[in-house]
Parts: C-alpha cells; sequence; structure tokens
C-alpha cells in the first residue's frame, strides 16, 4: 500500500484529481448555497422597494424560503409538450445551467484561491457567458409553440448585441492591466493605479479601474443586465407579451434548473464586475484593521454590492421597448465603448504608463 | 501523460462523431447543433495543443456569434423534408467529384508525412514557451503582418456595408421614436394654460387653439 502512495501514478495523477474534485465540489456547495441566499435577497429587496414584506414565512424572517421552493419544484411532476422535440427540451436547461456553473471555474476568490488559474481566464468567462445563449435558443426551438419560439428569436439578437459592447468594455480593463489572467487583474489594481500615480500606495480603493474607467463600468453595468436577461432587459420572457417567454412549457426541475442557471449567471457578472473594476479580494485600504478582514470577505461584499445594485435595478426601473434595447446596443454603447478602447489605448501610450 | 492522451482521443473522438452527425441526422436544427458541438470539441484540441487563444477565440467568434445566427436562420426556414430527398440523387455526381479532390488532398499530405516524417517540422515554428500564447500571436500579428490584419478588416467592413445596404430600408409609413425631440419636448410645447371662467366652460376661439 506505501509503495502505491510512493508511486507516479498517486502523486502525478490520483491525487491531484481527488484535490481537484473535491475543491470543485467544495465551490458548487458553497456556491449553490449562496445562489439560495442570493435569491432570497432579491426577492426581500424587490419587497422593501414596493413597502411589502416578501417571503418570510418559511423558516425565520423566510431564511429557508428557497430551500422550500427546491422541494416545491423537485417534487413536481415534469410535463413535456407531445409535440416537443424531446432531446432538445430536456437538454436545454441543462445546458443553460451547467455553463453557468462551469463560468466559476477560473474566478479568483483571494490570492491563490480559484480553482484553475489559467492565461487565458478572462477569454474563458466571455466565451461561456456567450455560450449561454444556446440553452435558451434550444428551449425556445423545441418547445415547438409560438411564445417560447419568439422568445428565443428576441434573445438570440439581445445577447449577440450586448456581449459587443461587454466585450470592448473586458479590452479597456486588459489594456491598463496587459494581462488575462484574471488574479493578474486584481493584482493590477494593488500594485499600480491612481493611488501609485498621486503618491498614497496605501489607498488602493484609488487603483480600483472603476475610477479612471467609470464610463465603462456603467456600459459594463448595464451590458451585463442585458447579457443575463434581467430586468429593464427581461424582454426575453416579458410575461406581458410573452406568457414566460422560453420557458412557458417548462415546469418542475427543467424549470428550476433555468431559475438557476440565470441566477448563477447574475452572480458570474457581479463577481466579474468587481474583479475588473472594484479590486476583486483587496481591502479598500491597506492599513491594519481593514487588512485584518480576510480577502474572501472583501470579495463577497462587492459581489453582494453589486447584486444589491442588480436588484435595485430590477425593482425601479421600467422594461424597454425592443428597439429602445436595439438602440442602446448598437447606438450608444457600441460607439461609447469602441471610443474609449481607442482613448484609452491611447492615453497609456502618450503617458508613458502602459504595461510592458 | 495519461490525462493528455485521454483528453485528446475524447475530443477527437466526439468531434469527429458530431461531424459525422451533422451530415446524417434528419432534422436541419439537430444539425446545426452537432456542428457546434464539433467546434466546441475543434476548441478542445486547439487548448490541448497550447494555442489556448485560438480556442477561445473559436468558442467566442463561432460558436457565440456566428452559430447563433446560423441556428436563427435554420430555425425560421421551412424545410421540406421530401423535397431534400429528392434532390439526393440530383446532387450526388457533383458530390462524389468533392469528395474525391478532398479525398485526394488528405492522401497526398499524408502520403507526404508517411514518406518523410520530418516534413511537419518544417511548415511550423515551435510555440516560443517564455512569453504567453495570448502575447505571442499579438506580437507577431500586429508588426509583421499588420498588412494582411488590415486587409481581413476591411475584408470585413466591406461585407458588413453590403449587408447593411441590401437589408435597409425606410418606409415611409412606419413610425419613428426620435429620441432626441422627445427629449427637447418642453411643458410650453405641449401645454396649454387656460382660465375657464365658470360655468361657461372652453370657448370656440380658445377650443381652436388648443386643438391645433
Amino acid at each position: 500500500m506505501a509503495e502505491f502512495f510512493a508511486s507516479s501514478f498517486w502523486t502525478g495523477f490520483l491525487w491531484p484529481l481527488i484535490i481537484m474534485v473535491a475543491e470543485s465540489l467544495l465551490l458548487l456547495v458553497v456556491l449553490l448555497i449562496a445562489i439560495a441566499y442570493i435569491l432570497l435577497a432579491d426577492r426581500k429587496i424587490w419587497a422593501a422597494v414596493q413597502i411589502r414584506r416578501g417571503p418570510n414565512v418559511v423558516g425565520p424572517f423566510g431564511l429557508l424560503q428557497s430551500f422550500a421552493d427546491l422541494l416545491k419544484f423537485v417534487l413536481k411532476e415534469p410535463v413535456i409538450p407531445s409535440g416537443s422535440n424531446k432531446g432538445v427540451f430536456l437538454l436545454a436547461p441543462l445546458v443553460s445551467c451547467i455553463l453557468a456553473l462551469a463560468a466559476w471555474a477560473v474566478i479568483p476568490f483571494d490570492l491563490g484561491w480559484v480553482i484553475s488559474d489559467i492565461n487565458v481566464g478572462i477569454l474563458y468567462i466571455f466565451a461561456i457567458s456567450s455560450l449561454s445563449i444556446y440553452g435558451i435558443i434550444m428551449a425556445g426551438w423545441s418547445s415547438n409553440s409560438k411564445y417560447p419560439f419568439l422568445a428565443a428569436l428576441r434573445s438570440a439578437a439581445q445577447m449577440v448585441s450586448y456581449e459587443v459592447s461587454i466585450g470592448f468594455v473586458i479590452i479597456t480593463v486588459l489594456l491598463c492591466v496587459g494581462s488575462l489572467n484574471l488574479s493578474a487583474v486584481v493584482e493590477a489594481q494593488n500594485t499600480r493605479g491612481l493611488a501609485h500615480l498621486i503618491g498614497l500606495p496605501q489607498l488602493t480603493i484609488l487603483n480600483w479601474y472603476v475610477w479612471p474607467l467609470f464610463p465603462m463600468f456603467v456600459v459594463f453595468y448595464v451590458s451585463a443586465l442585458a447579457e443575463t436577461n434581467r430586468p429593464p432587459f427581461d424582454l426575453v420572457e416579458a410575461e406581458s407579451e410573452l406568457v414566460a417567454g422560453f420557458m412557458t412549457e417548462y415546469g418542475s426541475t427543467p424549470y428550476l434548473l433555468f431559475m438557476l442557471g440565470e441566477y448563477v449567471a447574475i452572480t458570474t457578472m457581479c463577481a466579474l464586475a468587481s474583479i475588473l473594476f472594484l479590486g476583486g479580494w483587496l481591502p479598500p485600504v491597506n492599513l491594519p484593521p481593514f487588512t485584518w478582514i480576510p480577502g474572501i470577505v472583501w470579495f463577497a461584499l462587492k459581489v453582494f454590492f453589486m447584486f444589491f445594485m442588480f436588484a435595485m435595478a430590477k425593482a425601479i426601473v421600467p422594461r424597454y421597448r425592443y428597439d429602445q434595447l436595439m438602440r442602446l446596443g448598437w447606438k450608444v454603447f457600441l460607439p461609447l465603448s469602441l471610443a474609449m478602447v481607442v482613448i484609452v489605448a491611447g492615453v497609456l501610450q502618450f503617458a508613458g504608463i502602459a504595461p510592458k | 501523460m495519461i490525462l493528455p492522451a485521454l483528453f485528446f482521443y475524447l475530443f477527437a473522438a466526439v468531434c469527429v462523431a458530431s461531424a459525422v452527425m451533422v451530415i446524417v441526422s434528419r432534422n436541419p436544427v439537430h444539425s446545426v447543433l452537432f456542428l457546434i458541438l464539433a467546434f466546441v470539441n475543434a476548441a478542445g484540441l486547439f487548448i490541448l495543443m497550447g494555442a489556448e487563444f485560438l480556442g477561445m477565440m473559436l468558442i467566442v467568434v463561432y460558436v457565440g456569434a456566428v452559430a447563433v445566427l446560423f441556428l436563427f436562420v435554420i430555425m425560421m426556414l421551412d424545410v421540406d423534408f421530401v423535397e431534400l430527398r429528392e434532390g439526393f440523387i440530383q446532387y450526388l455526381p457533383i458530390g462524389i467529384v468533392i469528395g474525391g479532390i478532398f479525398l485526394f488532398e488528405l492522401l497526398l499530405v499524408v502520403g507526404a508525412w508517411v514518406i518523410n516524417p520530418q516534413v511537419t517540422k518544417t511548415i511550423t515554428a515551435a510555440i516560443p514557451t517564455n512569453v504567453s500564447n495570448t502575447e505571442a500571436l499579438g506580437l507577431v500579428l500586429y508588426t509583421k503582418y499588420i498588412h494582411y490584419f488590415q486587409l481581413a478588416g476591411m475584408v470585413l467592413l466591406v461585407a458588413m456595408i453590403g449587408a447593411i445596404v441590401l437589408t435597409l430600408r425606410h418606409k415611409a409609413n412606419v413610425k419613428r421614436q426620435n429620441i432626441n425631440v422627445q427629449n427637447a419636448r418642453t411643458p410650453e410645447m405641449a401645454m396649454a394654460m387656460r382660465k375657464v371662467a365658470s360655468g361657461q366652460g372652453l370657448q370656440d376661439a380658445d377650443a381652436a387653439e388648443w386643438v391645433k
């Protein structure tokens, strides 16, 4: 037995595999529990804006509401329409949920707290989020019903449009960082930036890209709302026009998977925003009372702050009309972000502060 | 070395199988979905070869944008399956010719490789190990190959203009929203305040101005 543990098969292959699986499982469990409470928080914030109580019956303050919902969905009978394309119909929710979860493999929670620290981390997230459109298209087509199909067509145009501006926003940040690695993006906000330029290197909050690239932060926030089909851009499931959009024919666990995938994708966007613009796991000031708090707490706080903004947008902003949505994407955000890429690149080059 | 080989065979097998399914499956939408599966597996193969940037770009550009629009069009088409079967015999000769040409070219490549196994090394430069994949690409793309890069951009621009020219029509009877005009509207432009004497209501003269 001791021989086996010393062999290269164990040290070089099996043990890293076990570690990897354990890390992934831990991440998934923590993430899913966090999502359960983020969902509850979304409903509570929404209720508070409308001066309601929100879910408050299951458990103290309604804290167990999400788990009760989970049980309800899982115990219901899944109905598959007879005219649907069954294979694709059941594959669609799986695709949207698994892709949303897969994006978390490269998100760094703290220095070195990342499952896969790949060189092209940000491209990976971008690729995964551009794939998530297939869940919606497949659901819309395979349901063989009018409203889901219309929703699928809308979503295809909407998500492709807003990916363009998200891509350009990411490029402006990458120009400042000089690397596609997400840990390097955060580290760059620790070691250089506005605070270092004005000679106060302890004040890391000024280093965060949210200040020099503030217009891009706003563009990213709005595009992230549109990319994840959150209100005010939830035209994919506009209930007044399309019943429930691509989810009309779904119920039970498949519906739960869609809902889960949607919230995981929203949280991914919040995490991406806090890494790109809010300094990830960095404390706002690099001095004792703040540095005593572990990085993961700062990261979670920033992600939750972003999510709070998402929830407030859902509560206060009325839904966009479809042509307004397209106008905003193509005629406002695209030229703005394109111009910012040129301006940021020019300023970095001519001020001599470009990363080598 | 077990793991890369395992993943290579996984990606390669799924890629070939889904490529076969693109041709074999009866439903065109299923064909496109299998094509997307083939793309994703090809991206996996790229990453295994150390070309992670190309792999990610394949997913972002082809799977995330091009294939979405492709699927979009295929879903909207009203495909008649009987008609598809009829065309099969008609297009068989040209299909055989194209297949034959591809087979011949493949045999040429494989033949050269069998005769001289070193031949593959002469056409590829070694990937530099001290710079990352993205950086290595950027270093040659924007210096040595800048003219080809710009040319490719011009081709895409022309294609984009062509598509817009083909589809852009301004119909006269369609009402459009002009947001600047709406935002520039003031209360004075939209409302008129009138003092109405009690028991008399609006006079005709007032009403005429009001309607205008």
